[in-house]
């Protein structure tokens, strides 16, 4: 028998378990979760000969290390990284066998934000509501890893991808924005709209997996009153009463009472998962397709 | 009735009272059950009901103005019963706010039927409206830093219970031992949005069931 299981060795600052996310339970107040960059998440799938929807590793920063029990297929995809085996450089962005009881360590993005980690069969804890995805919001999902826990691998199903390095998208320099105007715009003054689409934010360090937090101008209201708590998408650009926009990832709450003064293009949304606190942030109005 | 467009593909459906925006959520979840509605989520809210996830929101738009509101719709089958202990550390805040004894509290409110109007701010906490409007009280000023889990708390028109431990700025006046929201179980959430919800009132000294 061999023991599909992955041991943390290091846990790093932040690492999640991540899938595609639970939607469709936003009207019982369960946000919709899963990895907030999917097209890298996707990747690393793909890599480690996983389907699309078996779970990874999500990292902040600083990477994490990880001891497979038996050998096992590893891609890292995301945030560029260093990536070693037992010490010895392996490759970023393609299949990395490692055997039994050796260590991948993954190491800090530069730059970026989030790397994914995938091991051939998927990270298998319990799924809640159909995701195996850590809920940082409400506390679905298994807790995030700690140095010393050991996480159930999947049976493989496929094989890893025959590629040398699979080429990504770059962590932007400056983080651009597409946003569709509304639901709320009424609710500030016609500067307020100007001012968001025209002037410099950058990421604030406050940002986490439930909203890109932004420091810049404030966005002045037009209406003092409350917003009765209303439904919002991933992506809402919501404005809390200190005037800085915040973009909701998706972790985000499924109602809220400050309005939104636009939507980014959920296209967007990848890069804003890997853009490191202090990265400049443009809005860009666009019309509705 | 308003429509508003929410990003590339949702619409935010805004109507003038909670009453009739649980018409148009249970009418939306009779035209998707039919298979005439299309949606990725259906979430209704204090003045709203919010649909995400639409392949054509422009033309649903000129579909929903075009149709008239529903009427409120008869009520769902089935009542969740959730015993309680009046026994809230803010009751006699509450009954300040209402003009009535404490003692009143309990059977005014035990007393009224509720419906969940909608859910959020945690999985499985539902917005139960049915008290009068003479009844609305105010948060606290200063929010709790730890409500228990299974609080039974007021603000504003509405009344809700705590899932779980959270912070929270509502007037606690009781407790239930009743498990809302549970992932291992189907369904998870005992409120959802439409539920006709009872309190039925437990004597304090009695032991937890």
């Amino acid at each position: 028998m061999t023991d599909r299981a992955l041991a943390v060795v290091r846990a790093g600052a932040l690492t999640t378990v991540q899938d595609r996310g639970r939607p469709g339970h936003a009207h019982l107040g369960v946000p919709r979760s899963g990895a907030l960059d999917g097209p890298a998440a996707a990747l690393a799938n793909r890599l480690a000969g996983n389907p699309p929807d078996a779970a990874v590793l999500e990292t902040t920063l600083d990477g994490c290390a990880l001891r497979p029990r038996s050998t096992a297929v590893m891609a890292v995809t995301g945030a560029p990284c260093p990536v070693t085996v037992d010490g010895r450089p392996a490759a970023w962005g393609a299949p990395v066998r490692v055997r039994a009881g050796s260590v991948l360590d993954v190491g800090a993005a530069a730059p970026g934000v989030r790397a994914y980690v995938a091991v051939s069969g998927g990270i298998a804890v319990e799924p809640v509501l159909g995701s195996r995805s850590t809920d940082l919001l409400s506390g679905l999902g298994p807790a995030p890893l700690t140095d010393g826990a050991v996480l159930p691998l999947g049976a493989v199903r496929g094989l890893p991808a025959r590629v040398d390095v699979a080429p990504q998208p770059a962590p932007p320099d400056e983080l651009v924005l597409r946003v569709t105007p509304g639901p709320r715009d009424d609710w500030f003054t016609p500067e307020a709209v100007r001012v968001l689409t025209s002037r410099a934010y950058r990421v604030s360090p406050a940002s986490n997996r439930i909203g890109l937090r932004t420091t810049g101008p404030a966005l002045e209201r037009a209406r003092p009153d409350e917003l009765p708590s209303e439904g919002m998408v991933l992506g809402a650009v919501q404005v809390p009463p200190d005037g800085r926009p915040v973009v909701f990832l998706a972790d985000h709450p499924t109602t809220g009472g400050y309005p939104v003064i636009a939507v980014v293009r959920p296209a967007d949304l990848p890069a804003a998962a890997q853009a490191a606190p202090g990265t400049p942030v443009r809005f860009v109005a666009v019309r509705r397709r | 009735m308003r429509v508003l467009p929410v990003g590339e593909d949702a619409l935010l459906v805004e109507v003038s009272s909670g009453d009739e925006a649980q018409a148009l959520h249970a009418e939306l979840l009779r035209l998707r059950a039919q298979g005439s509605l299309r949606v990725g989520e259906i979430v209704p809210a204090a003045r709203t009901v919010l649909l995400d996830g639409l392949s054509d929101p422009a033309r649903l738009a000129a579909e929903l103005t075009a149709r008239p509101l529903p009427p409120v719709p008869p009520s769902a089958p089935g009542t969740v019963e959730i015993p309680v202990r009046y026994d809230g550390p803010d009751l006699a805040d509450v009954a300040a706010h209402w003009g009535v004894p404490a003692r009143e509290v309990a059977r005014i409110h035990a007393g009224t039927g509720f419906r969940v109007a909608f859910c959020g701010f945690a999985p499985g906490f539902g917005y139960l409206t049915g008290l009068p409007p003479r009844y609305d009280v105010p948060r606290r000023p200063t929010p709790r830093t730890a409500v228990p889990a299974g609080s039974v708390a007021l603000a504003g028109p509405y009344t809700g219970v705590y899932p779980r431990s959270s912070p929270g700025g509502w007037q606690l006046i009781g407790t239930t031992d009743l498990v809302l929201w549970d992932p291992a179980r189907v369904p998870a959430a005992l409120l959802s949005p439409g539920t006709r919800v009872r309190f039925v009132p437990v004597a304090a000294t009695e032991p937890a069931a």
